[in-house]
């Protein structure tokens, strides 16, 4: 909550996010950053909080297909962008390619990180600047996994990433 | 977060105008994390996302414009940066992680403000957050502090990577604001702290960066970027270096090493590289170099490892920079 100063707080900002393919139009207030109006507005909890400071990926999500830190994104600053969570990223009853492999190389412990490291390894693959095991483990540098389940998350993503470059 | 209004303008003199009594944001990477932590206090936020700066593109001299709002994804991997000033961009993919440099723009990475930990920490004294309360890292934590050109009430260091690269190219900031446009010279922007350490940059209140202007040499056959951090990847820099050479033979013409993680402003010494000038390649010549340079420096005690590591790196990126090894 944001603490309470001497002069009236702003009136709230009224937008529009679409959010895993429905738009949402919501009033939020300056200070409210991505993830709290996900997690706290529209109670989406599928993209978690670690650091709230840019420090561990943990929130990450796909802003208009790229992937970013929701911790450190103001929500008014991006009236009528396009977001997905993780909650948004399986076709129907069928997981993203990155879902089936993380479930295959046990790619996860807690589980804490996998929606930011999946939803990062959504936009390195369409990035496309990785081309070796080295590349991928620099590429996904900004999300931190405290189990450190990270020989794994590198399986999954390389796995996935050969066969995407296969198919085009 | 504390209460503030925002504010987005449309055009470049509305914001410089609105820039005078609130705080500019871009991608919001930095300022918002130092409001987090009450570092930072704007009452009104002024987005500089809609003013059309965010263009990268070729100038009449035969360099490169860099939109400010133009990101440091966008800027690292533009074909033009990665043929002709490859430097650059090694420089900023060495910074911070993905998902910050897709937000991360060009002007917001010149202005990032310090990561010592005293500054972000508002229970504890600090000179550059309030003036005159004394500087606990001299005596304290200074691992990521300075060991050149620091001053008695401030031991910061500027902890960017691009700015490194930008200061060994000869880059100028174009800046627009109140009083029209006017242009600065890399190595005059970033100030040292002397007995102001809040004044970090020669930007006056309202003025917009702009562009930064590369000129048209980039060093793309000579140059390396080298960080040494404590993790590989995704940490500030210990010491950084930005090398660029121009070589005739195994002669080096021209050589230039500006150094990150060691002081206020991405530090050159021009007085010690003529000792590059006109020398032959080899490991004598660069570590006569980085012994001049690093003559003056002065170390505390939770950083002394910086001048024997910062004397190995200035050695290692001028011998990348030069092919010594291939020689
Ligand atoms: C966890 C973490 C790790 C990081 N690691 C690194 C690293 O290793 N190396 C590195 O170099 N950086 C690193 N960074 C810093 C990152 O590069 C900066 O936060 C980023 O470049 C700031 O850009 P921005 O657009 O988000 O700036 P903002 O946060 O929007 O703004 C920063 C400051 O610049 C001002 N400003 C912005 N644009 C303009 C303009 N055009 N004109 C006038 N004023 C302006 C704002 O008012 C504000 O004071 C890291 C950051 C985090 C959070
Ligand atoms: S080094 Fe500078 S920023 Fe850090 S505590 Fe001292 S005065 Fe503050
Ligand atoms: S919660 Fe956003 S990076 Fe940690
Ligand atoms: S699986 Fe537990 S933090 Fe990554």
């Amino acid at each position: 909550m944001p603490e309470t100063s001497g002069s009236p707080l702003p009136e709230p900002i009224p937008i529009t996010l679409k959010i895993n393919g429905s738009s949402h139009s919501i009033e939020v207030r300056p200070w409210s950053t991505l993830l709290d109006v996900l997690r706290d507005h529209i109670h989406l909890t599928d993209t978690k909080i670690g650091c709230d400071h840019g420090q561990c990926g943990a929130c990450t999500i796909l802003l208009n297909g790229q992937r970013i830190n929701s911790c450190l994104s103001l929500a008014v600053m991006h009236n009528g962008d396009e977001i997905t969570t993780i909650g948004g990223i399986a076709d129907c009853e069928n997981l993203h390619p990155l879902q089936q492999a993380f479930i295959k190389h046990d790619a996860l412990q807690c589980g804490y990180c996998t929606p930011g490291q999946i939803c990062s390894a959504i936009g390195l693959v369409s990035e496309g600047h990785a081309k070796s095991r080295e590349d991928i483990r620099e590429l996904m540098s900004g999300n931190l996994c405290r189990c450190g389940a990270y020989t794994n998350i590198v399986d999954a993503i390389e796995e996935v990433m050969r066969s995407e470059s296969s198919t085009t | 977060m504390r209460p503030f209004k925002y504010n987005r303008p449309l055009d470049l003199a509305t914001a410089s105008n609105a820039g005078t009594s609130g705080s500019f944001i871009a991608g919001g990477t930095n300022l918002l994390d130092l409001m987090k932590c009450d570092v930072e206090q704007p009452s009104q936020l002024v987005d500089l996302n809609h003013l059309g700066l965010g263009s990268i593109s070729e100038t009449a001299d035969g360099g490169l414009e860099l939109g400010a709002l133009a990101t440091n994804t966008t800027t690292a991997y533009h074909p033009i940066v990665q043929e002709r000033y490859p430097i650059l961009s090694r420089a900023i993919l060495a910074g911070a992680s993905p998902q910050l440099r897709n937000k991360a723009t060009n002007g917001g990475n010149l202005l990032q403000r310090t990561r010592c930990p005293y500054f972000f920490d508002t229970d504890s004294p600090c000179n550059k957050r309030v003036p005159g309360s004394g500087c606990p890292a001299k005596e304290g934590y200074s691992k990521l502090h300075a060991i050149l050109g620091a001053s008695d009430s401030c031991i910061a260091t500027h902890p960017s990577d691009m700015c490194v690269a930008l200061r060994a190219l000869d880059a100028t900031i174009r800046v627009s604001g109140p009083h029209g446009e006017r242009r600065i010279e890399f190595a005059d922007f970033h100030r040292l702290p002397g007995d102001q350490p809040e004044i970090e940059t020669s930007l006056e209140k309202g003025e917009v960066i702009t562009a930064i202007l590369l000129p048209a040499d980039g060093f793309a056959d000579n140059f390396a970027y080298f960080k040494v951090r404590e993790r590989a990847s995704y940490a500030f820099a210990l010491v950084s270096v930005a090398a660029v050479a121009r070589l005739e033979g195994n002669q080096l013409k021209e050589g230039r090493v500006a150094l990150g993680g060691v002081a206020a402003k991405p530090w050159r010494d021009l007085e010690a590289e003529s000792l590059l000038c006109d020398q032959p390649c080899n490991a004598e010549t660069f570590g006569n170099f980085a012994d001049a340079l690093l003559q003056s420096a002065k170390t505390y005690p939770g950083n002394r490892f910086k001048v024997p590591m910062a004397r190995a790196a200035i050695v290692r990126a001028l011998s990348e920079a030069t092919h010594l090894n291939q020689l």
